[in-house]
């Protein structure tokens, strides 16, 4: 195919640089400098997709981030497929290969197509909800044909192929918006010496400068672009963002960025470089300077191809050299229109005719319209588009002066493209990001920016200053003013000036009217990509929807992945005329991030993958990887789950590192537990507050275990803390709990007892931790120490004593989580990895077995020792527990949790409380979470006693064990209760101690 | 050393103390040990340098900054001045950074720690800690032209020359973890960071160093002088 | 995403070094023994719920590790104040005329 609407001359193409992409299965060439837009465009292509809810054959309509049709699927792989893409915004390169997402089966022909040409009168709003929805099972089937017929694009099914990479940015004044008003902006603040970031969606700065025939000064407007920039990249402390759309603004003006890296390069992003990047910028002030969008007006068949937004139209010719097409009309409410059909005739094409809908109109434009010999065809409207696939005609009719009705009869101008303008709306999107409600401006005949709580400006069109002097000034003051705000004083820079032609007054005119009424009249659409037309808007107002926001959700009018940038102030128009109401008075609409659609590989940046979230490794982990551990995720920790020998199942090493611990001694990697150092002469004071027990008589060299509650009386946390000098403690928490405990004695430090001299450091990863537990820990650790007295009366069971193991420096404290004898040795991390070798090389011969989580959860289980936030969910306080020997009631301050657990719930009788289960079938191991019932066959609802909170099967007892809560449990030791499974079994269960080896605790005490 | 005597417990403050490196010839695993430190094939022109600083002493001080006994204590005891919020003191061998209003991070040669705080307490009275964490943090090294991109790639903290200069000091996050970070230099910083996360906040500084030539280990002589001119077209934005 | 003001720190820091901790200006009753439930269940579980200025706590959880108030406008997300513990605001419901 050849580029048939190609001019040739003129443009900022290269026309050396040919360029050969693919769309819809065909193969095209543009040149560079090309959007994927432009080139179809210059390659005559008409149709671009099928819309969403009728069908219909879609073509361009805009040049900007506006564009509501030309969204495509991109991608030469699978693993390189992008929706969404809008194609105004994509340079073209060799090798792209890009598909319309809307159209299955087709876009020539489609089952959509013929179904709503038969059935359209029947497609209301509110249509899918009215019938599809029943019934409701069949949703799911017919939401995949629907989503696949409208078009929505799909994500790769493979793995992306790219990376994608997020930067945090900050910056004195962030400009959003590289047109005249925010290079004028720009150029203030720089020179002031602020940081400036200037941030531009289009794949090169200027806007509206690049597509104009302007000159600034004499000299065409491109080349001050040109020099403006070449002075902007010359500081250091500005940072130019072409093709980055700023998508989002936030609290505090933190903005996103998302920008498109390599899109414009290939298909898939050069090795090491992330294809886009999302920055994250914390601005001190921000200027929005984003333009305006041309609003199209509303006529019958406005969406056959070959209708467009006239500014479209001067950018198509004058930025990228394409015409696209032979014999315009023209419809405008105002002058600035006249320009498209200037710049049409310029190259070399036909004006059929600029029809203005205001009657008494003259002035400069209309004159160069007459000069130029261009048929003017006043207070006149296009009321409807004549073709199919393009078109061929437009119906043009007398209106009234108030453009409410058409008063003459209509006739046919022949022609193959409709331009049309009915103003500009302020892309005030970002405005409305943080919650800033925008206002209506009878002058600007649209909605303005409203009240802000953010540090921000507006300049140019989005403040609605429309002319391009105007732009300059109002961007070099504003400029200059958030460079001032943000601390650096400045003036606004003296900006070129154009020859300016004064405006007839614009009319305020939204929709055409039509001969027969807007319900009857060809179809005459509002939003492209959903498919909404006036006719249903009327209809949403006439069944009671009158807040814009429910029509638009009624009509899905501004759901398209556009956000109704070109449709919503016509639909909010329709709807206000519909009712009687003015714009205003309907509400407001409220855009929100982001303003165009973001890849999920850039909001994820980095944070996948290997990298998704960090992976803590204890000073023994290069250990534990070689011998082949399986490990578990606790918190952000890897820890050994088992250590399986080859062949081994998960149950048969389970079963040997149980075995060998109570047979011998096992070895444990209690690194992760949480170890804050408690320093101060107030220490000890502090402990007695915080845990539920006493603490005012801990010897130096002993340890002692303590609970820990909220102030609701409920356990959270528990752990060993030792005394290590009269005003010095270590205590240990839970491994998932360490973080949230250190933060939570630091809130009652600081927020409740800052009197107290106390201070609280971690020291979690300081010290390597290692467990010896089992009747041969004694020997196994005599072996490598000599200067601890290791005689049981000597060291005692809770006690701790500092020396030397394997030569390096330690505090052993000998407690106990299996109910074993054993010891915890602590030595810094950095000679944990030696310590822990030395004792397998000495173990051997107690066949030392390395266990993980899993057994430490078994043996402890065997003991009955509970684990905070297993056992305990938040709900249960340390009678539940039926460990009361951990509160000392009669403590001299009201420890955390003492008040809570006296409230009238917590001593009531018939609390859950925590009990063993025996299984009558041993073999049964109960599923955690199981829930205790009386009598299974009560009729529903059962009555439930409560649930298992462990389960276990333990190799040493021969049985299955589970700890559980039930209501009064404790009372009905020996009684039975049943658990009703999910896979219809009852398992029958004794209650019983939780206590289910070494009653005496015999083990421990050798 | 020699002067040292090892007692368990300090007897002003009642707080135990103890020399916690081995005399014995027991080799030490610093937190990155593991890592393969040195480029094989270092590029040509790298624009960022990678390396840990092991094993050093890492003592965490707390106290009071407005008490005169205190400040004074601390500079007898390791010859820096008390810094003020987020900055640091440096001296050949040790470096004082600011953590908190009543925290601060010294620093220094890894067999110092027990001497240096036997010394400290010699020296501080009253309310005070000392708390040894050599074993629970470890120095990262960030140098090169680039490094303050990696950071900005990894940090939400700003960096920049006006807002970062040399000798300040800033706990932070970095990626979905957390770093003391130091700027040591016009390029170069250094991290803060803790055992357990070290692996992760390594492997994520590599690949975020990836697009700029990514040198592990210290900069030569001649490298380092190359950096002093940090202009690199970058090959995407051009 | 908040930019929060540490006054340890005096630092303008990202919102993700923080963590927020609730309404600001509850003192643990002084005798707690000697509290009705129905005192106690208020000073455990009952909190404003304000349109408009709010005081709460935040910690600097990745920074300094010190607990300090914010002043923050429940409807604007702005913040008016940090200060620390032991102060008192000086932005108060009673004295912000937008509220």
């Amino acid at each position: 195919m050849t580029q048939t609407n190609r001019l040739n001359t003129g443009g900022r193409i290269d026309r050396s640089q040919p360029v050969t992409f693919q769309f819809n299965g065909q193969s095209y060439q543009g040149y560079r400098g090309d959007t994927l837009a432009s080139a179809l465009l210059a390659n005559g292509v008409d149709v671009v997709g099928r819309s969403f809810k009728y069908s219909r054959p879609r073509g361009i309509v805009a040049a900007g981030a506006e564009e509501p049709n030309a969204v495509f699927q991109l991608g030469a792989t699978e693993a390189t497929q992008v929706p969404n893409v809008r194609a105004t915004q994509q340079d073209i390169f060799d090798g792209l290969v890009a598909q319309p997402t809307s159209g299955w089966p087709n876009l020539n022909f489609d089952f959509m197509g013929t179904f709503s040409k038969v059935f359209g009168r029947m497609l209301p709003p509110g249509f899918y909800y009215k019938t599809f929805m029943f019934p409701q099972a069949a949703w799911e089937t017919y939401e995949k044909y629907i989503r696949k017929a409208a078009g929505l694009g799909r994500s790769p099914r493979v793995k992306d192929a790219d990376t994608y990479d997020h930067m945090n940015q900050h910056t004195d004044v962030l400009i959003v918006g590289a047109g005249p008003t925010g290079l004028a902006a720009a150029l203030s603040a720089a020179r002031a010496g602020a940081r400036v970031i200037l941030a531009d969606e289009q794949a090169e700065m200027g806007g509206s400068l690049l597509a104009t025939r302007d000159q600034l000064d004499g000299q065409a407007a491109a080349d001050w672009v040109k020099a403006t920039l070449d002075e902007l990249a010359g500081y250091d402390h500005v940072q130019l963002l072409p093709r980055s759309t700023v998508n989002g603004y936030h609290d505090h003006n933190f903005l996103t960025i998302h920008q498109r890296r390599t899109d414009h390069l290939a298909d898939k992003a050069p090795d090491n470089i992330s294809r886009q990047r999302l920055h994250r910028v914390r601005a001190k002030w921000v200027l929005l300077a984003t333009g305006a969008h041309e609003r199209p007006l509303v006529y019958g068949n406005n969406d056959v191809p070959g209708c467009m937004v006239a500014s479209a139209v001067s950018t198509y010719i004058n930025q990228y050299a394409v015409a696209p097409g032979r014999r315009l009309v023209l419809m405008t409410s105002n002058d600035y229109a006249y320009r498209t059909a200037f710049d049409w005739q310029d190259a070399g094409r036909e004006v059929v005719a600029i029809v203005d809908s205001r009657h008494d109109v003259s002035g400069r434009y209309q004159e160069e319209a007459r000069r130029r010999g261009i048929k003017l065809l006043l207070g006149q409207g296009v009321i409807e588009a004549r073709g199919n696939k393009r078109v061929d005609g437009a119906v043009v009719a007398q209106l009234d002066p108030t453009g409410d009705k058409v008063v003459g009869g209509g006739r046919v101008l022949d022609c193959d493209t409709i331009a049309t303008s009915g103003g500009w709306s302020p892309a005030l999107h970002l405005s409305c990001h943080t919650g800033s409600r925008p206002v209506w401006d009878d002058e600007v005949i649209g909605f303005v920016p409203g009240k802000t709580v953010q540090q921000q400006l507006v300049a140019g069109a989005v403040a609605g200053t429309f002319t391009l002097n105007e732009c300059l000034k109002e961007g070099a003051q504003k400029g200059a003013e958030a460079a001032a705000l943000a601390g650096f004083p400045s003036q606004a820079v003296k900006t070129p000036s154009t020859e300016h032609w004064p405006e007839a007054k614009p009319m305020a005119l939204f929709c055409v009217p039509h001969k027969k009424r807007n319900s009857r009249a060809p179809k005459q659409f509002v939003d492209f990509q959903t498919d909404v037309t006036a006719a249903a808007i009327e209809l949403a107002t006439r069944e009671g929807f009158e807040s814009i926001e429910h029509v638009k959700r009624y009509t899905a009018m501004g759901f398209g992945t556009d956000q109704g940038k070109l449709g919503n102030i016509n639909g909010m128009a329709i709807a206000a005329k519909s009712m009687n109401k003015t714009i205003p008075e309907t509400g407001t609409t409220i855009f929100r991030p982001n303003y165009t659609p973001v890849t999920f590989g850039a909001i994820a940046g980095r944070h996948c993958r290997d990298l998704f979230d960090p992976m803590r490794y204890s000073a023994m982990h290069e250990w534990h990887v070689k011998q082949g551990a399986e490990f578990e995720d606790v918190g952000q920790w890897k820890r050994p789950w088992y250590f399986p020998k080859p062949g081994e199942t998960m149950q048969q090493a389970l079963d040997r590192e149980c075995l060998a611990t109570r047979e011998s001694v096992g070895i444990l990697d209690a690194s992760t537990l949480g170890k804050i150092d408690i320093q101060g002469k107030d220490a000890r004071e502090f402990l007695g507050r915080v845990y539920t027990n006493a603490w005012a008589k801990l010897p130096v060299g002993k340890c002692r275990y303590g609970l820990m509650c909220h102030e609701d009386g409920m356990v959270f946390d528990d752990g060993v803390t030792s005394c290590m000098g009269e005003n010095h403690f270590v205590m240990t928490t839970t491994t998932g709990g360490a973080a949230g405990v250190l933060e939570w004695l630091e809130f009652y430090h600081q927020t409740e007892w800052p009197e107290m001299e106390v201070y609280m450091n971690t020291v979690t990863d300081h010290w390597a931790t290692m467990t010896i537990a089992g009747p041969n820990a004694r020997k196994l650790l005599s072996e490598l120490t000599d200067d601890i007295n290791l005689d049981r009366d000597s060291f005692k069971f809770m006690d701790w004593r500092q020396g030397t193991v394997a030569g390096v420096p330690a505090r052993v404290f000998r407690i106990s989580f299996t109910g074993e004898l054993s010891y915890e040795i602590n030595v810094q991390a950095n000679y944990g990895l030696h310590v822990w070798e030395k004792l397998f090389e000495h173990g051997a011969k107690y066949n030392l077995t390395p266990y993980g989580t899993e057994t430490m959860h078994i043996l402890r289980a065997e003991k009955g020792f509970i684990i905070a936030g297993q056992d305990t969910d938040g709900s249960v306080h340390p009678y539940d527990l039926g460990m009361s020997w951990a509160v000392k009631e009669d403590k001299p301050y009201s420890f955390i949790g003492k008040r809570g657990m006296k409230r009238e719930d917590c001593v009531r009788d018939y609390r859950k409380q925590l009990v063993g289960l025996k299984t009558k079938d041993p073999s049964i191991v109960l599923p955690e979470g199981a829930q205790a019932v009386d009598d299974p066959n009560h009729p529903i609802p059962v009555p439930m006693l409560g649930h298992i909170t462990s389960s276990y099967y333990s190799a040493n007892l021969g049985r299955s064990i589970a700890l559980g809560v039930v209501k009064g449990g404790h009372d009905r030791m020996g009684e039975t209760v049943y658990y009703p499974l999910t896979d219809g079994r009852v398992v029958e269960a004794e209650i019983c101690s939780t206590i289910f080896l070494d009653p005496k605790g015999e083990r421990q005490n050798v | 050393m020699s002067e040292v005597i090892n007692k368990t417990v300090d007897e002003a403050t009642q707080v135990a103390i103890m020399d916690q490196c081995p005399t014995a010839d027991v080799p030490a695993r610093s937190p990155l040990a593991h890592q393969d430190q040195s480029s094989k094939v270092a590029p040509q022109n790298p624009g960022v340098f990678l390396w840990e600083d092991a094993l050093k002493t890492h003592l965490v001080l707390r106290g009071d900054a407005n008490n005169a006994d205190f400040r004074q204590g601390i500079e007898a005891a390791t010859g820096l001045d008390l810094p003020e919020a987020l900055q640091s003191t440096q001296s050949d061998d040790w470096a004082l950074g600011w953590i908190a209003p009543d925290e601060w991070l010294l620093t220094g040669p890894g067999d110092q720690a027990f001497a240096m705080e036997t010394t400290l307490r010699k020296h501080l009275s009253g309310h005070y800690a000392v708390i040894n964490v050599s074993g629970g943090q470890t120095l990262v090294r960030l140098a090169g032209p680039e490094a303050r991109s990696v950071l900005m790639k990894s940090c939400p903290y700003d960096v920049h020359d006006r807002n970062f200069p040399i000798g300040k000091i800033v706990n932070t996050v970095l990626a979905k973890s957390q770093a003391t970070i130091r700027r040591l230099g016009e390029n170069d910083w250094e991290l803060v960071v803790r055992r357990s996360f070290a692996d992760y906040i390594w492997r994520w500084l590599m690949d975020a160093s990836g697009e700029y030539g990514l040198h592990l280990g210290q900069p030569d002589a001649a490298t380092a002088a190359r950096q002093s001119n940090p202009s690199r077209a970058n090959p995407v934005e051009g | 995403m908040f930019y929060i003001y540490c006054p340890y720190c005096g630092e303008h820091r990202e919102e993700e070094e923080f963590h927020p901790k609730g309404q600001a200006h509850l003192a643990r009753p002084e005798n707690p023994d000697e509290c009705t439930d129905e005192e106690w269940g208020n000073y455990l579980y009952f909190r404003d719920n304000p349109r408009g200025i709010h005081h709460e706590i935040w910690v600097h959880a990745i920074g300094c590790r010190k607990f300090f108030n914010v002043t923050r406008d429940t409807q604007t997300y702005e913040i008016k104040e940090s200060y620390r513990m032991g102060a008192t605001p000086e932005v108060t419901h009673a004295n912000d005329p937008l509220s």
